[in-house]
């Protein structure tokens, strides 16, 4: 890789009571690039993430995004920094409907008096562009674009989650486990997704378990044991089993990226 | 279904019968029993429940009690005599959407009406900046119960027990537990007695605080359900963390939500003077109590996110209903605080069984 990194972590520190999610983590995102993120349960996947996407405020390191440094306090500022992520709790409003919680945040205004004085939400346009989005996905089994998240599956869930990502994400796309409950079809909708969101320029970090998955479309695997980065590996020159040996401390890393 | 290769490394290709797939995936058009059906329609719809419970109530008082219940007087005098702790109960909506709840709200309402009073009967301020002064205390009244649940992070029912009292002493305090006198009022003040006055319409009397307690719904129910504020509220409601990782800032929508809620309150203080004629350091003390009454009955859920803020009007309606009705029909006063008991165990039953319809 002789280009810079877009999204980087150095020496990353995340102290829960005793607990120590983050040790030292040091990450990289590449332009254009899937990186996949594999390790254990409990090995910190999700607290990089998070301390990535601004859901945790780290307690040592640097992040820096497109070589600036950035300190996001919120979830928000990422987003707004053009950081999208789907989190392993999917971070919906189970009451709230699939159009509203699309659009959570940036709702769209009615352009018009009511939109500008009385701040009057234009539903039709974000139900559009939900449909759209969602069909997009494949998600169109969904009947009503009004009910409400927690009348959906499991897997639904997640697509709405994913869909929300894709559709609003401009620099960073970070899914955490975003097929766990999704079923074969709908897997491979996220995985051709994730491809197209590739084809686009656009990077994406995926947190997955599932290694046919990762090999599949990751361009790098982030190797993540014991909260910090123990390897980086190519999917081309390493197995699954490689992958899984290094993963779970069986076997160590050699020939790969040391970290 | 774009389907780009099989997996690489080993196994077998699960995905391959993909391609000719049934395109139209699961529907779910499995058939539910009417009770299922009824409580996917209650759960859509949670205002539905008052409502009926509403024309009801109603209807029965009306056969019951005849004329003298089903009449344009009586029906508007219930309305009246609602509209005080309607308003609480809206403020009281606003809070409880949040998961939260306040049991300040009429010591709120209470401590600027006599705010209000002091300054424009004792200290000659006129009347309508004295007004202003309540509806700025009363927001700041809200806004210091938001601190403390925001950033004290101390429980809702905690903070506003413990501003109950401190609201309630200021008042006695500035008071000296006195009364302000209507006549007074009329003397100096007459302004403040403003949503006393009455549109006589037939048999109907409609006062200015009925058609205030309709507005106040109808524009929070706008700012609820129409801005982008309303679904935060909601949000943040159903679930705090999943809305502040979505990227609304739950602090600020709370504090807002407080502040707004005081504000309200100060607005039913207003009202509160035309409705009661004096100003009363005494009055509706147990106005934070029946405000969530109307809230229950309503059915809003006290674990928030669900439920129309129109629910509490209906709520509170109710509540004027039986009361009214059961006077009427000369049942013993006792017996209408039994009824309305009854009432908010039932509301709050119904909510939970909604709530199950995703379970
Ligand atoms: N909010 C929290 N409070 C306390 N400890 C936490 C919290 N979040 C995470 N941890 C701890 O931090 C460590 C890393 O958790 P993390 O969720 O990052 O793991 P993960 O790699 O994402 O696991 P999984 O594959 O199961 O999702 C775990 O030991 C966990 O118990
Ligand atoms: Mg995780």
């Amino acid at each position: 890789m002789t280009q810079k990194p877009i999204l980087t972590g150095r020496g990353l520190v995340k102290h829960y009571g005793r607990v120590t999610a983050l040790d030292r983590c040091d990450f990289d995102l590449y332009p254009g690039e899937v990186l996949a993120v594999i390790g254990d349960n409990g090995a910190g996947k999700s607290s990089l993430i998070k301390a990535l996407s601004g859901a945790i405020q780290i307690d040592e390191g640097d992040i820096e995004l497109e070589g600036q440094p950035v300190n996001f306090a919120s979830p928000l500022d990422a987003r707004d920094a053009g950081i999208e992520t789907v989190y392993q709790t999917l971070a919906l409003s189970p009451a709230l409907s699939i159009v509203d919680n699309m659009f959570v945040g940036r709702e769209i205004r009615k352009d018009n008096f009511m939109g500008r004085y009385l701040k009057m939400l234009d539903q039709k346009k974000m139900e559009e562009l939900a449909r759209e989005k969602l069909s997009d996905l494949g998600l169109m089994t969904i009947q009503n674009i009004n009910q409400a998240v927690e009348t959906l599956s499991g897997g639904q869930r997640q697509g709405v989650a994913v869909a929300r990502a894709a559709a609003f994400g401009s620099k960073v796309i970070i899914m955490d486990e975003p097929t766990a409950a999704l079923g074969v079809k709908e897997s491979r909708r996220v995985l051709d997704l994730i491809r197209d969101v590739k084809a686009k320029g656009m990077p994406i970090v995926l947190i997955s378990h599932n290694m046919p998955h990762v090999f599949e479309v990751a361009d790098r695997i982030h190797v993540h044991r014991l909260g910090r980065r123990l390897c980086v590996i190519d999917p081309k020159e390493h197995t699954m089993n490689d992958a899984v040996a290094y993963m779970t401390g069986a076997k160590a890393p050699e020939g790969a990226e040391a970290a | 279904m774009t389907d780009t290769g099989s997996p690489p490394d080993g196994g077998q290709d699960y995905e391959e019968s993909l391609a000719k797939s049934d395109r139209s995936v699961a529907s779910f058009a499995r058939s539910h029993t009417p009770i299922e059906t009824l409580q996917h329609v209650l759960h859509g719809n949670p205002t539905l429940v008052p409502v009926i419970v509403l024309i009801v109530s109603v209807g029965i008082f009306g056969l019951i009690a005849g004329e003298r219940f089903f009449s344009a007087f009586n029906l508007t005098l219930i309305i009246q005599q609602v509209s005080i702790i309607g308003m609480l109960a809206a403020a009281q909506s606003l809070v409880i959407l949040t998961a939260g709840i306040d049991l300040s709200v009429a010591a709120i309402m209470v401590l600027m009406s006599v705010i209000a009073g002091k300054l424009s009967i004792e200290m000659g301020v006129p009347a309508p900046l004295a007004l202003l002064v309540a509806f700025a205390g009363g927001t700041a009244a809200g806004l210091l119960n938001g601190f403390l649940v925001t950033k004290a992070k101390l429980p809702p029912f905690i903070t506003t027990l413990g501003t109950w009292s401190i609201f309630y002493a200021l008042n006695l305090w500035l008071s000296g537990a006195q009364s302000i006198r209507s006549s007074d009022l009329d003397e100096q003040a007459p302004f403040l007695k403003f949503f006393g006055n009455v549109i006589e319409i037939g048999g109907a009397r409609i006062t200015f605080g009925s058609i205030l307690m309709v507005l106040v719904f109808v524009a929070l129910w706008y700012a609820l359900n129409k801005t982008a504020w309303g679904r935060h509220v909601y949000a943040v409601g159903d679930d705090k963390e999943a809305a502040e990782l979505a990227g609304i800032r739950t602090d600020r929508t709370l504090l807002s939500v407080y502040g707004l809620a005081g504000l309200v309150c100060a607005i039913a203080a207003w009202a509160s003077i035309g409705r009661v004629g004096s100003i009363s350091p005494q009055a509706f003390y147990e106005g934070n109590l029946q405000s969530i009454t109307a809230v229950v009955i309503g059915g809003i859920s006290l674990f928030g996110g669900r439920g129309s803020i129109l629910g509490a009007l209906f709520g509170a309606l109710i509540v004027g209903v039986f009361q009214s009705g059961l006077r009427l029909a000369g049942v013993d006063v006792l017996w209408q605080v039994f009824a309305i008991g009854w009432l908010i165990i039932i509301a709050v039953a119904i909510d939970q069984w909604i709530r199950k319809v995703s379970a």
